[in-house]
């Protein structure tokens, strides 16, 4: 079995990067979204909830093919950011954050709905009468309850974004160095017949998404993953 | 304290509609019939419901008017909850602090060693909520809402999900809230056993309405409310401990009423006792009995004489000494001793309840 190439070493640090930066964007924009979905009553909610549920079905070429209408030159996103001289989206490395984020978004949103879901109301009008203003009683009540679905969310987000594979061919192409992530890669060396890189590859992958859990699990022993579908 | 409340709430099924003040001290209890809306009432003092209407004035500030209306965690108020509400992530002593910590130093006017030993939670500092039992748990609670030095201590039913045992074992530290402890307390039940126990003064709920409000006493003993028509029926006496028989295993207690017998009290002599009285347990007498196995005899004027629910009773308001009780006989009884508001009778107390 050969070790890693230049071009593996490259395709696995993009791919790092792209769990690293989608997961804590992720984490911000699905805090309020998650806050709502577990507090509103509002009739838009159901409407959300499945929309936020999608790409838990849909393939993930489904979603990909949209992104890259979307964002490519000729697109409604894309072409104006190219009329505003930024630059279409597609094969770029922003398209597919764009795309991670949005085909990981169940996996963040639901455990964080769920944890919020179960905290209720109830403490927070405590802390309320105990003083504490809003922020505090986020800070304070809210992240140390929610704490496993905070955990959940997002070694639920980077361990998707890792495994990731269609929606990212789809919007970003395999174009080493930019848009290569390791999926990718090991399926460029397959379709090579380079049955050794891919192997090599598939096994540093697989080793370090079961240490990333294993740390986790050994962590806090009563960690649980929170179920992504009630 | 003053307290001037007015709120309107529309609700399925009726409208709550309550305008009622608060005296500047002691226990005020919200009473009334489950759904009656005093948990409703109690949520928008503090602040934590917002009445579509309503004007809320304390002690001169506004805390609610037309637009203007002040967060939960701006208004001086301890709240205790119905049902266990401590933070399950911290500690009994992080979870005293929790609202101690809130306050500014210089607004901290209850002492947190002094609390502690108030409750008897020095054992239980470091123990977590999920280690403690219901009683133990709302005595935390009840803690943590003093230690926020609150103007206004807001409780809600604070026994209602507590077992028996538990509420023996929580009573009498509400009771310190009335006599060792001086913040005005507002206090919702629909147990008119524990608010005879626990206040002074009482607004008296129904279908989001207040039917009356008035010193707790006059309240009870008002014929024109449902009260006094009740099975349960009763007034109370504040009174202090006289001294004490231990060959029968007696207290006598010394009221404006006169002094009572009572079983046996666990309280130093000089200390405060409430004393209830129910309606069918006082018998009347034109003159006092010298052979007769009843312990407490007192002397009273008959102020009113009215109907009760069953046609074959009258209810009977007595004087004593200032003090109003109640006494349920039957109607044959009225008429054969002629009684008549004015006249002077003797009250035959069959039991009296301490609680």
């Amino acid at each position: 079995m050969p070790g890693l190439n230049e071009a593996d070493w490259i395709a696995l640090q993009l791919t790092l990067k792209l769990a690293l930066i989608s997961t804590t964007l992720l984490m911000l924009s699905c805090l309020p979204l998650a806050w709502w979905l577990a507090h509103s009553r509002s009739r838009m909610k159901v409407l959300v909830e499945a929309l936020v549920a999608l790409p838990l079905v849909l393939p993930p070429t489904v979603i990909g093919f949209y992104l890259l209408i979307l964002l490519g030159p000729r697109g409604a996103v894309g072409g104006f950011l190219e009329r505003a001289g930024i630059g279409h989206l597609a094969f770029t490395f922003t398209g597919l954050v764009i795309g991670s984020m949005l085909y990981s978004l169940p996996f963040v949103v639901q455990p964080l709905q769920n944890a919020f879901q179960s905290i209720g109301r109830r403490p927070l009008e405590v802390a309320a009468t105990l003083r504490a203003g809003p922020l505090d009683r986020f800070l304070t009540v809210v992240v140390p309850l929610a704490r496993r679905g905070f955990l959940s969310a997002a070694v639920l987000s980077f361990a998707h974004t890792l495994g990731e594979f269609g929606v990212l061919l789809m919007i970003g192409g395999s174009i080493p160095g930019q848009t290569q992530v390791a999926s990718i890669a090991i399926y460029s060396h397959a379709e090579a017949m380079d049955y050794g890189a891919a192997h090599s590859l598939s096994l540093v992958l697989m080793v370090l998404a079961f240490v990333m859990l294993l740390s986790v699990y050994a962590l806090n022993k009563r960690f649980r993953l929170v179920g992504v579908i009630q | 304290m003053t307290l001037e409340a007015s709120f309107h709430i529309p609700r399925s099924g009726f409208t709550l509609d309550a305008h009622f003040s608060l005296p500047p001290r002691g226990v005020s209890a919200l009473f009334g019939p489950s759904g009656s809306g005093k948990t409703t009432i109690l949520r928008c003092v503090a602040g934590l419901e917002r009445a579509p209407r309503g004007r809320l004035v304390v002690n001169g500030q506004c805390w609610q008017e037309q637009a203007s209306f002040l967060p939960p965690h701006r208004r001086p108020v301890g709240y205790v909850f119905q049902e266990s509400s401590l933070f399950p992530h911290l500690n009994v002593q992080a979870n005293l602090r929790y609202g101690q910590r809130r306050v500014p130093a210089a607004a901290r006017r209850v002492d947190f060693d002094d609390t502690v030993g108030l409750f008897g939670l020095g054992d239980l500092l470091a123990r977590h909520p999920d280690q403690l039992s219901g009683g133990q748990r709302q005595r935390v609670a009840m803690a943590r809402a003093l230690l926020t030095s609150p103007e206004l201590l807001l409780m809600d039913e604070p026994m209602a999900s507590l077992d028996e045992a538990s509420k023996a074992d929580i009573l009498p530290y509400l009771e310190q809230l009335h006599t060792g402890l001086d913040i005005p307390v507002l206090y919702v039940s629909h147990q008119i056993g524990e608010v005879a126990r626990l206040a002074d003064y009482m607004v008296l709920l129904e279908q989001g309405r207040v039917l009356a409000e008035g010193r707790l006493q006059d309240l009870l003993t008002r014929t024109d409310l449902p009260l006094a028509h009740s099975e349960q029926a009763s007034s109370f006496v504040d009174a202090t401990v006289l001294r004490h028989d231990s060959q029968h295993h007696l207290t006598e207690l010394s009221s404006n009423a006169g002094t009572l017998w009572v079983s046996r009290v666990d309280k130093p002599v000089g200390r405060p006792q409430r004393v209830q009285i129910l309606a069918r347990d006082v018998a009347v007498a034109l003159s006092p009995p010298v052979d007769s196995s009843v312990n407490n005899c007192l002397a009273v004027t008959i102020a009113g004489i009215s109907d009760d629910p069953n046609p074959g009773h009258a209810l009977l308001q007595l004087d004593a000494g200032g003090e109003r009780l109640l006494s349920r006989i039957t109607r044959r009884s009225c008429e054969r001793l002629a009684l008549a508001p004015g006249a002077q009778v003797y009250a035959l107390i069959k039991g009296v309840s301490l609680r």
